[in-house]
This record gives C-alpha cells, structure tokens and sequence, in this order.
C-alpha cells in the first residue's frame, strides 16, 4: 500500500520533511525525518508509515482513525489538533511539518503524554443523579430540551480544550484547583439535563471545579473538532448563573426561602438564562453585555424605554479561594491590564440593556 | 528466570478484559454484585471501538410502533442470521434489550426523542418495525460514554463509603493481557503488560470476562481499530475454549480503498440508490456482466433502462449496482481480480458525473463532508475507489446462552460482545450489536459475580505459567534477527485480504492455510527494536500470534462450510443448503494447532419454531425438520 500511489496523483510519491519530537520524561529532542508522503493522506498516516519504516518504536496513540474517538491528540505545527484530521494538503509542498506531544499533559514517551489529570478531575465531577420517583421506561423528556445537553454529550475526549487552555498549559500550579472546560461542559450538560435530580451544579463548578478562573478568550471553542460551543453555550451560561446567585442580596435570600440553587427570576440574565425550560434558543450570543438576540427586547428598544427592563445587580469578580482574582500580572497573557468591563463586552452594548429615554419621544 | 519478582499483583474476584459497550456492562453487573472487579483497557478508558457505531441500538419498545414486540425482533434476527443463530440467545436478546436501554437512561444517557417524550426509534435494514433507539450518528459514542460515567459515579459511591474511589472497582488503562493462567481448569489469573512502562502485571482472579470485540486488524481494508486483534479469542482458545462460527464475517461490498486517510470507512449504500455507479479501470460500468439468472428478471439489461428507474421505477427495472450486497461484493473481487481495479485494489464508484454538484450535497450531506474533512475528497467532482470492507465478526467464543460461560474444558471464563459467537448467526443485523453487549454484558458480569460464589477455593496462579507468559512476552525485543511485526502484519492482511476475503473458493482456502503455516514460523522469529517503555512495536510482534491463530480458524472453518450463507460466501458452492444450517463448526486448540469440529446446532423450542411461517421456514429447513414442524403445528390447532 505504502508504495502504491493514486491515479489521480499521477507523479510519485513525494518525501516531506517532518521534525519530531522523541523522548521521554528524562528529556528529548526535535528529530528529523524524511518520509514519503502520498496525496489524500493525513499526519497519522505519515506517522504510522514512519513506524512501518524507519521509526518501528515511535510511540503514538491513536484507535478509529475517523475522528470519533480523540485519541490522536498532539500538536502539529504548535497548533494541538487530532492527527487523523490534519490533511497533509494543508501544508505546503516543502513545509516542515513539526509535531510535538501535548505540552499540558507530562510526557511519557514521544507522543503520548499522561492524561489521567483528565481521569481524576471526571472522577471528581458528580454523576448524574436519577429522580428518586422516575422509574427506568419512564423517562419522558422534550427533543428541544436534550438537544442543549446532547451538544455536550458530543465531547469525544480529545482533552485537546484541556491542553490549548492557558489556566493549566504552563501552569502546574493551577491544576489541582481547576477542572477545565471539558468538565464545565459536563457540569453545564448535567445542569442542563431535564431529569438531573441535584440542583447546585453551578454551584459546585464554581467552589470546586475553578469555574472562576476561566477569562473566556475562547481557546477551549476553537480546538474543539466536534465543534461545541464551548465557551459560548456552556461556560458563559454557568458563569452568568454562578454570578446571580452568589451575589444577589435578593437571590440569596431567596434561595433561603426556598430549596437551594432553585432560583427565582429576578436579575436581567435570568429572565434568558434561568433554567433549560425557560431559555429559547441556546445559538445566540449568551453574554450579559453583548449583542442581543432577542427580537422582543429589539422591538422594545426601537420603540423607546424598555420599562420592564431589570437593572443588573453589581457583580463582583470571581475570585479564587484566597481572595484573590486568579490572575497577575506576571502570568497574564497580555501586557496591559484587562478590560474593565470584561473580555466577553462588546460596544456598542445592546440597547435593551440602556434605560435612556429620548427627550422627543417623551412627550407623546 | 527470577523476573517474577518484578510483577506487580492484584487480587480481584472478576477481571473484565475490554473496556467496550459489553466489558463496561460487565463490570457494572460484578460490581453491583458486590464483587472487587478490574477492568482491563487496552487503549484508555472510554476510547473503544464501540464510539464507531452509528446506527444506534435495537430494542423491540414499540414507541415508535406500538405493534412491535420481542417476537418480532426475535423473527428478525434469526432470519437476519440465516437461521443458524443460537435461538436461546436471540430470544433473551430481543426480549431483554428494552430493558437495558431503558436502564441506560438511569445512568444519564440522552437518546433522541419522540413527540410524547419518549425514546425515539429509527427504521433500519432488516428490522420490520422503527426499532433503533438512537442519538444522532453517534450512538456508540452515547453507549459508551453513558457506561464510562456510571462506573465514575459507581466510584464515587466507594470513595464516600471506604475513602478511595477504586476500592472496589478499578480500571487499568492501556493495558495488554497476554496470557489467561489456569489452574487444573479452573481461570486462576490473567498476565499482562502496562503499555506506559512495559512492566509486567499479573492478576489473580478466579473469574475472567472476556469482552475484547473483534477480529478486524487481519485484513487489508477494515474499519476496525488497532485493538481489534482477536486478543479475547486466542485467550480463550490458548485456555481450552472453543470458538464457533468463526467463518462467518461481515464485510460492506463499498468501503473506501484510497486515500489512506479514509480506507475502511463505510460509503453509504444510498450512494448507490441515488444513482451512483460502479466503474473498473477500463471505464466500463461492469454490473451488468454479474447479474445472476434468479435475478435477471428484475435488474435492468441496458445502462438506458437502469438510468430510466431513477425517475420511473415503476416501468423499468432497477439497475444492476442495487442487487444484494454479496453480489456487488463478488462483481468487485472479480474485476480486480481480472486486474481490472484501480491501484489501489478497488473499483470506482461514481456519483460525481451522475448528479449535478448540489444535488449531491443535497441528499447525501454527510459522506459529502466526512470525505472533504477526512480526506479532502471532493465526492461532488471525483469518483471514489472502493472495495470490500471487514466490518464484525459474527464468530467467537461458543459461550453458555444464559450465563455467558465459555464452553470447552475451562470455568470461570465468560465472554460478551464481539468476542462471543452464536447470538448473530451467519450474519448480523444492524443495530444488535449494541443491544447485544448490554444483554450479554450484563449476563456476563452478574453470572462470573455468582461463579465466585461457588467456588470452595481460589485458585492458585502456578508459577512456571508466570515464568513462561514472562519469556514469551519478552521474546521479540530479545530477537534482532527476525523479521520487522510490520512487515509480517502486511503479510498477513494480504492472505486474509486476498485468500479469505469476501468470496471464498477452495483453492484459494487451501492456499491461504499453507501460506499461514509459513507464516507462524515467520510470527515465532519476530522481532522487535527498542525498549519496553510504549513501544508500539514489541505491542504489534504480541499481537500477531493471537492474529495468526485467529485467522486460521476463520480459513479452517471457511474451507469446511460448503455452502454460502450470510457473512461466508463460496463461489464454488452458491447456495444454502439446510444440511448444513444444522452444523456449528467449532474450533478448538491442541497443543499449537487448531482443531475443527462439527456440532449440530441446539433445536430451537417449539413455542419459538411456531412464531414463523412454514413457508419461510421452508427456505431453511430440512425436509425432515419441516416434518416435524408439520406434526407440531396440527397438535397445536
């Protein structure tokens, strides 16, 4: 197979560079090959030709080959993608293509790193909890309201979020406190399940899953290869429901009054983003500040005041257990100070959430 | 040799091997049992090839269609198996599954819906009724997931009540068991390798759940992973099970042969019924040549005709590319065999100068996009090379239908899933598959959780067995003068591939045996470069013996049945013949080589024989068992 070529190549196999990294936790290095490269093929197939030929021990993990099962993951050309997914037509023809391990995960050898930080932290999230008075046969439950759940259930468990997320990549010390988005989606897909007995998900993402150290610039949603809105569907929906209960004088009387976690509606982001039931449509921007998907909020606003528009309660940040924001300067990822207002506010702000009324239109 | 001293041991009272739909089932059961249990994961957890299916999960709860009952799956099976199922395990699987899916649910799993709320189901081949609890394209990922997260919550129960989260159930993930050790007949343990390091492990067990799936890796073009080396069924054979059935495998005539990025994958037959055609080398549109007699009447004879059906198949008669999959599958083999096929043995299946760019986007959308991401194959602009594809083994390990227990000289040994046979027959149905590793699972697990219970003593694992399962492990890295596993794994695809593919013919057979035997000599020199620390390399040199003795079974048996029927096909004996649906062949091992034996098949009960119409049974039976149907059926009225 390996020496055959496709008709539709005509000329034969071309040899490519590929610059590989090999070793172990005592160290390695980069190391070059030249390997024959055939079109139609991606970067696993060029790794499994290399251990057919010159490379018999080169450690690599990988099963389906089809992108269904996310062992494949490591970085090619420093971008963490899934080997079986990464065509070779997307290089150019005298490329050097560069793959290294995972840089999050602690090497064993060559490409294989060592997940289980993954394995201890799903261990760490709470299962699923089955109503007490649904038997089995007995589950009924909407379309519309497992979608929003199935989104996550999608994850094939890549952990290629996990690596690209800059909490943990090159940040040993956050590990222990910080979960990662694969399992702030797996705590929104439980939040979000029509059937799921618990109440305090978003809670419990936030105290002990380090749902607050998350800054949202989306790195986690641009990997993904199944393509779930991470960021937008699952952590920013968490986030504005962690933020309404923990420092709402109302909502925490409330939920004194009434069960814990079962919040009445009472702040701007509830009325959208109370629970499953109440939310219409799970595609559109869901941020407290950013554009507004809502037509009736739209209308309300082109027609003047939105009276019954809700003031957002001051919110604090979310800070970490001693206090702190989970950030300095040293180990910020930019230069300048971040955004007052959050990196997930866009301006101009939606007009729903502005109560000023036009002089002209106050008259009639 | 003192290497003993440098494996690691557990004690569990069941030892799952495979961590697919069917060992996750397992352990779940021998756990909930309240037994210390261990699941062996050749790749990490929650990776198996289960994650492939798509199609979703067949279990007769009628919500789709109330008049569906387990009758119905269970006539729907057998008849999908050519009969030659064993009929007690069809009839706990048809009349079990809706349970287990309905059980999937408690764990939090979130199949797709219907308009009451209940757990939509999908129409697939073979099935009479919407059968196929579903979530998407990814039901096997849902499976497995589910069962991956009830065995975490299984954990948690354990760490709040002992403080650690695998004080009673613990998997180990890429690792590989080698050897089962025995005591007398009894399992005693199971000997293995950590990928990570390449240490050694031992478990002592009295109990083993095999579950390691399939056979796939022993052929050319498959849409088997890496792991699907037969591991659970040399195991068990190297500990005095038997196999069943083992000719018996299911290939689909059209999976993709090039690019490599995308050999193995599945193309859709709808591909087919859209108007696609199948091409050789030459350009010529070949099908017409393979029409057979039975069929001439209603397969078209002009490529003007068959294009006329598109549109109007009502007055012209269908073309020749739709006739049932083994004949596409033989006029494929055929034209390549004539030296007809493309490079990279196939033939072209065209759409593209069919249909016009959008229409093809339009009705088949997501072979259109698995093929632009995958492989950068625009399907809308180039024909696609195919050919046939290794998909399941429906042959394994002949089991107990209730238990799961292996048969043969051996207890304490269960097997679930692919890696057991019988349940499907010559020939699965889509669909049962993942209602089949939740039934047996299930079985399994909770029958080798009782085992224990009888047992007055555990079993000692011999250390001499440990020894030697040391020596043999090692022996490919202490070798520098064999031959490359690569190398000998390309070969052995090539006779699988080529001797003991799709469709079988004696000569063929015969050849292939010879070319194993030679084969074996090759496989016991091999050896393997590098350290013990994942090495890819010595992990494929292990492998291959249980590939070669895997295969020999499936050439043995395939060389015995002279007849055609469901997933074994012989050119030089076309048809079914009843004399032989009456006949398992069973495979067993002595000393190195494997024996074949016949076994008559268990007569089917007759509450259950008179679930079906003489006339079709009459397509099956003998005239002596219809006989007996006859006398049956006028006692009863």
């Amino acid at each position: 197979m390996a020496e055959r070529n496709s008709p539709a190549a005509g000329d034969a196999a071309a040899k490519r560079q590929f610059r590989i990294w090999r070793g172990d936790d005592t160290g390695g290095d980069l190391q070059d090959y030249m390997v024959e490269v055939n079109e139609g093929e991606v970067v696993l197939d060029v790794i499994h030709r290399l251990q057919a030929t010159d490379a018999p021990d080169l450690a690599c993990r990988w099963n389906c080959k089809a992108g269904k099962c996310g062992s494949c993951s490591m970085e090619i050309n420093g971008k963490p993608r899934l080997a079986c997914m990464t065509r070779m037509s997307t290089f150019e023809e005298d490329e050097t293509v560069t793959v290294t391990p995972l840089r999050t995960f602690p090497v064993i050898r060559d490409l294989v790193t060592d997940v289980s930080f993954n394995y201890e932290k799903a261990r760490e999230t709470p299962a699923f909890a089955p109503p007490a008075d649904v038997a089995p046969g007995d589950y009924r439950m909407q379309q519309v309201d497992v979608e929003r759940s199935q989104e996550f259930r999608k994850c094939i468990e890549c952990f290629l979020c996990q690596n690209v997320c800059h909490v943990i990549r090159d940040h040993e010390e956050n590990k222990p406190a910080f979960s990662g988005p694969r399992f702030f989606i797996r705590a929104a897909e439980l939040d979000m399940h029509p059937l799921d007995a618990r109440t305090d998900r978003k809670q419990y993402a936030q105290s002990e899953m380090g749902l607050g150290y998350c800054n949202i610039t989306k790195c986690c949603t641009e990997v993904c290869p199944e393509h779930i809105k991470i960021t937008d569907n699952g952590i920013i929906p968490m986030k504005e429901r962690v933020v309404d209960r923990r420092y709402d004088p109302l909502v925490w009387l409330g939920s004194k009054i009434f069960r814990r976690g079962e919040t009445p509606q009472s702040s701007v982001t509830s009325a959208r983003a109370a629970g499953p039931a109440a939310r219409p449509n799970l595609d559109g921007v869901h941020s407290h500040a950013g554009g507004s998907h809502d037509p009736q909020a739209e209308a309300q606003a082109q027609s003047g005041v939105n009276w019954h528009r809700e003031v957002p309660h001051p919110t604090a940040p979310a800070v970490d257990e001693r206090g702190k924001l989970p950030l300095t300067e040293l180990t910020f990822d930019r230069a300048a100070a971040p955004s007052p207002f959050g990196d997930d506010v866009t301006f101009p702000l939606p007009p729903e959430h502005l109560n000023f009324a036009h002089p002209e239109q106050d008259k009639h | 040799m003192t290497t003993t001293t440098r494996i690691e041991r557990h004690h569990y009272d069941v030892v799952v091997i495979g961590a697919g739909g069917a060992g996750l089932r397992a352990a779940i059961e021998a756990r909930l049992a309240g037994k210390k249990t261990a699941i062996i994961s050749k790749s990490l957890f929650g990776k198996a090839h289960t994650v492939m299916a798509e199609g979703g999960a067949a279990a007769a709860m009628g919500n789709v269609n109330p008049r569906d009952s387990w009758q119905v799956h269970f006539r729907d099976t057998m008849r999908g198996g050519k009969f030659l199922n064993n009929f007690r395990m069809a009839e706990l699987h048809a009349k079990e599954s809706p349970q287990r899916i309905w059980e999937l649910e408690t764990y939090g799993a979130l199949f797709d819906r219907t308009k009451d709320g209940k757990i939509s189901q999908r129409n697939f081949g073979g099935h009479e009724y919407p059968r196929l609890a579903h979530v998407g394209d990814r039901t096997g990922l849902e499976l497995i997931r589910t069962l991956q997260q009830k065995i975490v919550s299984l954990q948690q129960e354990d760490k709040a009540e002992f403080g650690d989260y695998e004080a009673r159930i613990k998997v180990f993930s890429e690792t590989t068991i080698t050897e089962l050790l025995l005591d007398g007949d009894r399992v005693a343990g199971a000997f293995g390798y950590y990928r990570e390091s390449g240490e050694f492990v031992l478990f002592e067990t009295p109990a083993v759940v095999l579950a390691t799936g399939g056979v796939g890796r022993s052929y050319k073009v498959t849409s088997n992973s890496w792991e699907y080396t037969g591991d659970g069924h040399a195991l068990a054979l190297r500990a005095g099970a038997t196999l069943i059935n083992m000719e018996f495998l299911q290939f689909h005539p059209t999976g993709m042969v090039w690019p490599p990025s995308v050999k193995g994958i599945l193309v859709t037959e709808s591909v087919r019924g859209d108007g696609g055609v199948l091409k050789n080398s030459d350009g010529k549109r070949f099908m017409f040549d393979y029409v057979p007699d039975v069929f001439r009447k209603q397969y078209a004879e002009t490529e003007e005709e068959a294009d006329r059906w598109y549109t109007d198949p009502d007055n012209n008669r269908r073309p020749p590319e739709l006739l049932p999959r083994d004949e596409v599958a033989r006029a494929i083999n055929s034209e390549v065999k004539a030296g007809r096929g493309t490079p990279a043995g196939g033939v072209y299946l065209d759409i593209a100068s069919r249909l016009p760019a959008e229409e093809i986007r339009r009705r088949l959308p997501s072979m259109y996009h698995q093929f632009k991401e995958l492989a950068d194959v625009d399907i809308t602009k180039e024909p696609m090379e195919v050919g046939p594809t290794c998909h399941y083994v429906m042959g394994g390990v002949e089991v107990d239908p209730d238990s799961g227990a292996a048969a043969g000289h051996v207890r304490g040994l269960f097997a679930a899933g692919e890696v057991s046979g019988g349940m499907h027959g010559s020939n699965r149905l889509g669909g049962n598959s993942l209602s089949d590793l939740l039934v047996f699972g299930k079985r399994a697990g909770g029958h080798a959780a009782s085992y224990t219970d009888t047992l007055a003593s555990r079993p000692k694992v011999a250390v001499p067995a440990v020894e030697a399962a040391v020596e043999t492990a090692l022996a490919p890295l202490q070798r520098d003068t064999g031959e490359s596993p690569y190398t000998l794994q390309q070969d052995l695809q090539a006779v699988m591939g080529d001797l003991v593919g799709i469709i079988r013919r004696e000569g063929e057979l015969a050849d292939a045996l010879v070319r194993l035997a030679e084969l074996r000599e090759r496989v016991a020199k091999v050896s393997a470069s590098g350290g013990r620390r994942y090495n890819p390399g010595w992990h494929l040199a292990l492998d291959l013996r249980n590939m070669l003795v895997v295969s020999e079974c499936t050439a043995k048996a395939a060389l015995e049945r002279r007849e055609s029927r469901g997933g074994h096909t012989r050119e030089d004996h076309p048809t079914m013949d009843p004399q032989w649906r009456r006949v398992n062949l069973v495979c067993s091992l002595e000393g190195d080589t494997v024996q074949l034996t016949r076994k008559p098949l268990p007569k089917m009960r007759s509450e259950l024989i008179t679930l079906f119409d003489r006339a079709e049974l009459a397509k099956y039976l003998t005239d002596e068992e219809l006989a007996e149907f006859d006398a049956l059926a006028e006692k009863e009225s």
